[in-house]
């Protein structure tokens, strides 16, 4: 199994979820509003996104923006870190690469 | 004039400082990059889930909900959401100038303001200590706390079948969320010694009972993994993560005291998710920005008994003083706050926050003793063990630098493996590279970066807007 939203039905918080859509590399992807792109790519059950200097794949490791594993590009801006920014509807992510154009 | 106190950070100690100056009558502005207040304990649901009961994942939710009412509806407090800091300037003899960045994470265009206070209080808070292994950097391992973040901010649990290691109280609350949010937690893999977490816990009782609120959380989460038959082990750690492009298994072997591992004792545990934690690092970037003074080693910012640093109006509140949970960092931040908005410093409300803060101070001192890192984790490492991650640096190149023989320094290692040199700027390998290449180079500062949160080349090229210590309101 993978990464996963907690069912609204299940959830103890007695949320509401409200979809959002944005695409990843041009691919739909369905979110709820509020959810970081991290959170909507996990949800959709992706841990990877980013490769390394390596080519090696990563996804989220701090969560908080510490780390800087999660990158991504939004609406053509590279560089945006996954776990801080909120989805909004209709975004167009990008992943992004590092491998061998930086790499030793 | 009205005093008026900029506080960084609204996590435990940053919230807490802002009703500590409010109450001695100062002016706030309080700032926070995230979009709500509550920092890393208190992390909310987002706006948009209209949570109906958003309290049900947290500890004394009630008494923070108050203090959040009470400080973001005053008069006298500006509240800036989504506001980051990304450096401190200081001019003459005054609190230095404080450059914020107002908008989305890491977008374009940002409003750039700049604050020009009487008073300065940072609270900006840790992020998870992660030693490196074999394996460390595959999909589906995250710190303890990126779990947490996941949990209890946006409700996606991180795998299916998860295990939880490393060292320190804060395996548990992570173990709890993740039971609550329906993963399988495997065991959690407490890597100190039963003798050590036992005498470190357990010793001058009277202590702990004052620290009651602490100590019926812990129990608590003692109560929820035997309901949900989640092992606890001492001495056994995660030495190995393996997998095909995420993690897949993970290997655990017993420790000796020193973190050793004892050949023969290796198991293998199939998890879809490995989270890890080995304590917690301070955010030194802004304190070091400001020419704050550092202790232990270089480890926390020093303050004095009003938690006043060694820079002139510049106070310093929560984990960037040492770790020692959300509790103690309250009672910082309301004598920082205190502090800072002009507060004598013998009266009453100083007083008991001193004495509270001492008591919380003594609490985790002790569970410091009780989670010590084991210097001989780096036998875990292998030649190929990345330690770097942003750069994939691998220990071997690491001692390689180290050992070139026409004399190496830390900046020389830097350069020759770009350890420290990605993206994160060395926050996650920093203090490890440091201890691996102790004895072999003379280290430099690990917190020292020039700015502390990116910013974009287009927002450093326009001039800041409303340049101003006058009362704003928020968005
Ligand atoms: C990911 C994570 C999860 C945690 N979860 C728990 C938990 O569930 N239970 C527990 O007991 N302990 C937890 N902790 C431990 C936690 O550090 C403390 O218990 C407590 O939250 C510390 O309070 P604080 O006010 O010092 O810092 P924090 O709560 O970390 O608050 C700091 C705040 O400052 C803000 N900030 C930082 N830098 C800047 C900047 N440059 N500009 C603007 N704002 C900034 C951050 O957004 C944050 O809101 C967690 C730690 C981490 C790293
Ligand atoms: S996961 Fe570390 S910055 Fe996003």
């Amino acid at each position: 199994m993978s990464p996963r939203l907690v069912r609204a039905d299940r959830d103890a918080t007695g949320r509401r979820d409200v979809p959002l859509h944005i695409t990843v590399d041009g691919v739909p992807l369905t979110g709820i509003a509020g959810q970081t792109i991290a959170g909507v790519l996990m949800a959709a059950g992706r841990t990877a996104w980013r490769e390394s200097p390596s080519g090696t794949p990563r996804g989220v490791f701090c969560g908080i923006g510490a780390c800087f594993d999660c990158l991504v590009t939004v609406n053509g801006v590279r560089d945006v870190r996954a776990c801080r920014r909120r989805a909004r509807d209709g975004d167009a992510v990008a992943t992004q690469s590092r491998a061998g154009r930086e790499a030793r | 004039m009205t005093r008026h106190v900029a506080v960084v950070g609204a996590g435990p100690a940053g919230l807490a400082a802002a009703a500590g100056a409010l109450r001695a009558g100062a002016r706030v502005t309080l700032l926070d990059a995230a979009e709500n207040p509550g920092g890393q304990y208190h992390r909310m649901l987002p706006d948009a889930y209209a949570a109906a009961d958003p309290g049900r994942l947290h500890h004394g939710w009630r008494g923070f909900v108050r203090l959040r009412d009470h400080v973001l509806g005053h008069a006298r407090c500006d509240w800036w959401p989504e506001s980051t800091v990304w450096s401190l300037e200081r001019e003459g003899e005054g609190a230095p100038h404080v450059h914020v960045l107002r908008g989305e994470a890491d977008a374009m265009g940002r409003e750039r303001r700049v604050l020009r206070p009487d008073a300065l209080v940072l609270a900006p808070g840790a992020h998870d200590r992660v030693l490196p292994f074999p394996g460390w950097e595959l999909p589906g391992v995250h710190s303890a706390g990126a779990a947490q973040a996941l949990a209890k901010g946006e409700r996606v649990a991180v795998g299916g079948h998860v295990l939880i290691a490393g060292t320190g109280p804060f395996l548990l609350p992570v173990a709890a969320s993740l039971l609550e949010a329906g993963s399988a937690v495997r065991a959690v893999l407490e890597a100190g010694p039963a003798a050590t977490v036992a005498r470190g816990w357990t010793r001058r009782p009277r202590e702990l009972a004052s620290e009651t609120g602490k100590a019926a959380e812990l129990a608590g989460y003692a109560a929820l993994l035997a309901r949900h038959r989640v092992p606890y082990r001492t001495g056994r750690a995660v030495i190995e993560a393996r997998g095909d492009g995420r993690v897949e298994e993970a290997v655990t072997a017993r420790l000796r005291p020193d973190w050793s591992v004892v050949p023969g004792t290796e198991k293998t545990v199939t998890v879809d998710a490995l989270c890890v934690t080995h304590g917690f690092s301070p955010q030194l970037e802004l304190p070091v920005a400001a020419g704050c003074r550092l202790r232990n080693g270089g480890g926390s910012v020093e303050v004095d008994g009003d938690q006043r640093t060694t820079v002139a109006g510049v106070y310093a509140a929560g984990e960037i003083t040492g770790i020692a949970g959300a509790q103690a960092a309250r009672t910082e931040g309301l004598l920082a706050g205190w502090a800072a908005g002009g507060g004598a410093s013998d009266s009453p409300v100083a007083a008991a926050a001193r004495r509270r803060r001492d008591r919380g101070r003594a609490f985790a001192a002790r569970l410091a003793a009780a989670h010590p890192v084991g210097a001989a984790w780096r036998g875990w490492l292998r030649p190929g063990t990345v330690v770097c991650r942003c750069e994939d640096a691998r220990y071997g190149d690491l001692l390689d630098a180290a050992r070139d023989p026409a004399g190496a320094s830390a900046r020389a290692v830097k350069l020759g493996t770009r350890a420290g040199l990605g993206p994160c700027q060395a926050r996650v390998c920093g203090p490890a590279v440091t201890e691996l290449l102790s004895g072999l180079v003379d280290a430099a500062n690990p917190h020292h970066r020039p700015i502390a949160q990116p910013i974009r080349l287009g927002e450093l090229a326009n001039p800041p807007t409303g340049t101003t210590d006058q009362e704003e309101s928020a968005r």
